[in-house]
């Protein structure tokens, strides 16, 4: 091998130094929630900062786990994501697939669709129309407003147009119509593609915490995330997850709840990162190809 | 076969005069399922991002809720002048602004310096590790993020307790004190999408033909020669698309990371346009003044992202359209 001069040297070790560093600055925040959310109450008030807790307590998780606002609230965020994805992957794949065709109007039905990318009405005439459309208070004000998300549209329709268009005229003399070979051919031909486009739609419903602000009213009806919100950065954690229940003796300080929470809001994300990972790149790139 | 074209063209014509309707029939009878298919999703489009553009109008008139859009009367540019009169409001379009110009010039720069670090690690299992840990901030609601900015940042907080520790500080009110508000939310952007940015710029890198560096490496080119001439070229053009999209986005101020940050201490310096707008039209319910801050805040950014496309044309790259 041969040999580097020093000042090359140097240069390596000190990016590999610095790389380091920004890594554990992405890492040792969360490191910290993970541990104090484990993390007896002395040790937590003994000292600022927590690595490894001397001795792993489950009190906080059982505190929130206690609590019927939290539980109903993981409930609901499950339920939004798994109907959400859905709703997401039908109308995105479907308008996708009609777009990849020759259809008539489909010059016209893509610019409408690029244009919601470079301008769109703002949040008052949104809202205004979700109320008309009778959604205000619903659970599907959190679903039908991003049924698409048009960067998603444009990418899938996008991976629809690589399909060898050998296969369409393939099925098209077989005496298939359209709708059969999208069911039959193109459908089970994009799982791997489909199942990367679900990941990303589900992150954003795990995560979507503005639209739960702007139209429910109910807090029975509020997702995981304006709860978080509620204990975390408000501040409230008992009387938000303690309303109206029987609360553990010996509650455990807010601080801990307020990490268990976090970490409970995370977890999925966490476990289904390693999958999105395999993913993103291929959907950035695609994406980035101009068209 | 050239002979009959003529003759083929005209007929295609006089069918094409003549019998417009039934051909177009014709042609959605052929795409009829594919259509059908399609229904739903350009009915999406139009009732949940065309529909309120309509609603629009509203900016021109002086709506309230009781005398419906009809009867409500027409009041044109009015609301867009209070925008220019108002004391509050050339005060939360300086805050959008200076926010925007500090993410410009502090956030933008980092996924490009990342990517080249990560460009230049020799050890591709590191390069993996290291790219796995960047990125996953993205994935992290807004929510979460604050959250764990506020555990640490807040008046007894993990970072106001070391430093009192060590130095005997004072603590500091991060989250209560308008002077930090906007590093803070640049900080937090860093943090939390600095790492998925390089992929962009990773992908452009990758693109480059290896035997550039090594006919460098031959001429005699050290390191940082090698970036300058080669590395950095190969993306300019990755970076002026996505100056380009940023500028279109001057007056976003990612509404869910202010809005979760803000509080009754920093609201002087924190308030953007976008959050304006929420306690103006929802909590307020002042529509009309609402809608015109917002198509304001819309016009401008199209305005903004359609003429920096063209400059970027006339100074010979590619551009976004």
């Amino acid at each position: 091998m041969k040999i580097r001069p020093w000042g090359e040297r140097l240069t390596d070790a000190a990016n590999v130094a610095l790389l380091t560093l920004i890594a554990l600055a992405m890492l040792l925040p969360f490191w910290h929630v993970l541990a104090v959310s484990f993390a007896s109450y002395k040790e937590f008030l003994e000292k600022d900062i927590v690595w490894f807790p001397q001795e792993w307590v489950l009190g906080a998780y059982e505190y929130i786990f206690a609590s019927g606002s939290f539980v109903r609230s993981v409930g609901v965020t499950v339920y939004l994501t798994v109907l959400g994805t859905c709703v997401n992957l039908i109308f995105t794949s479907t308008l996708a697939y009609t777009l990849s065709r020759p259809v008539i109007g489909q010059r016209l039905v893509l610019m409408l669709v690029m244009f919601t990318l470079l301008f769109s009405a703002g949040m008052i005439p949104t809202y205004l129309v979700v109320k008309e459309t009778g959604l205000i208070d619903s659970l599907w004000a959190l679903i039908l407003p991003i049924a698409i998300s048009p960067f998603n549209l444009i990418v899938m329709r996008q991976f629809f147009l690589g399909i060898p268009s050998e296969l369409h005229e393939a099925a098209v003399i077989d005496g298939a119509n359209d709708l059969q070979i999208f069911g039959r051919i193109i459908l089970p031909l994009s799982k791997p593609s489909l199942a990367a486009f679900a990941l990303f739609y589900a992150v954003a419903h795990w995560n979507n915490y503005f639209a739960g602000i702007l139209y429910l009213n109910t807090p029975e009806k509020w997702p995981i995330q304006v709860i978080l919100r509620q204990i975390v950065v408000v501040g409230e954690a008992q009387t938000t997850l303690g309303g109206g229940q029987i609360l553990l003796e010996n509650a455990p300080p807010a601080e801990t709840i307020q990490m268990a929470a976090i970490v409970v809001a995370t977890l999925p994300i966490l476990v289904v990162y390693p999958f999105l990972q395999k993913h993103f790149t291929k959907g950035v790139m695609l994406g980035s190809v101009k068209g | 076969m050239n002979k009959q074209q003529p003759e083929l063209r005209t007929s295609a014509v006089m069918l094409a005069g003549a019998r417009q309707p039934g051909r177009l029939f014709r042609r959605f009878f052929k795409d009829r399922y594919l259509i059908l298919i399609g229904l739903p999703g350009l009915l999406y489009f139009l009732v949940y991002r065309y529909a309120p553009m309509l609603g629009l109008y509203m900016a021109f008139i002086d709506f309230s809720p009781f005398q419906g859009i009809s009867s409500s009367p027409w009041v044109g540019l009015l609301h867009f002048r209070r925008i220019f009169g108002d004391q509050e409001i050339l005060q939360v379009l300086w805050n959008t602004l200076s926010i925007s110009f500090l993410q410009i010039t502090f956030a933008f720069p980092v996924p490009i310096l990342l990517a080249l670090m990560l460009n230049e690690l020799r050890s591709q299992v590191f390069k993996r590790i290291i790219q796995s840990i960047v990125y996953l901030p993205h994935f992290l609601s807004w929510v979460v993020v604050i959250g764990i900015c506020v555990i640490f940042l807040k008046g007894d907080g993990v970072v106001n307790g070391l430093t009192e520790q060590w130095f005997g500080w004072k603590p500091v009110p991060f989250l209560t004190s308008p002077d930090y508000f906007k590093p803070i939310i640049v900080l937090q952007v860093i943090w939390k999408e600095a790492g998925w940015g390089t992929i962009i710029i990773l992908a452009a890198l990758a693109g480059v033909n290896p035997q550039l560096y090594e006919a460098a490496v031959v001429d005699g080119a050290s390191r940082f020669q090698q970036i300058w001439h080669i590395t950095l070229p190969a993306i300019r053009s990755t970076i002026v698309i996505l100056l380009i999209l940023r500028l279109g986005n001057v007056l976003d101020s990612g509404f869910e990371q202010i809005f979760l940050m803000l509080n009754p201490f920093n609201m002087e310096t924190g308030n953007v346009l976008d959050t304006y707008v929420f306690y103006k039209g929802i909590q307020q319910s002042d529509y009309s003044f609402a809608t015109a801050v917002g198509l304001f805040k819309g016009f401008v950014g199209l305005v903004l992202v359609l003429s920096a496309n063209n400059l970027a044309k006339r100074f010979g790259e590619e551009g976004v359209f």
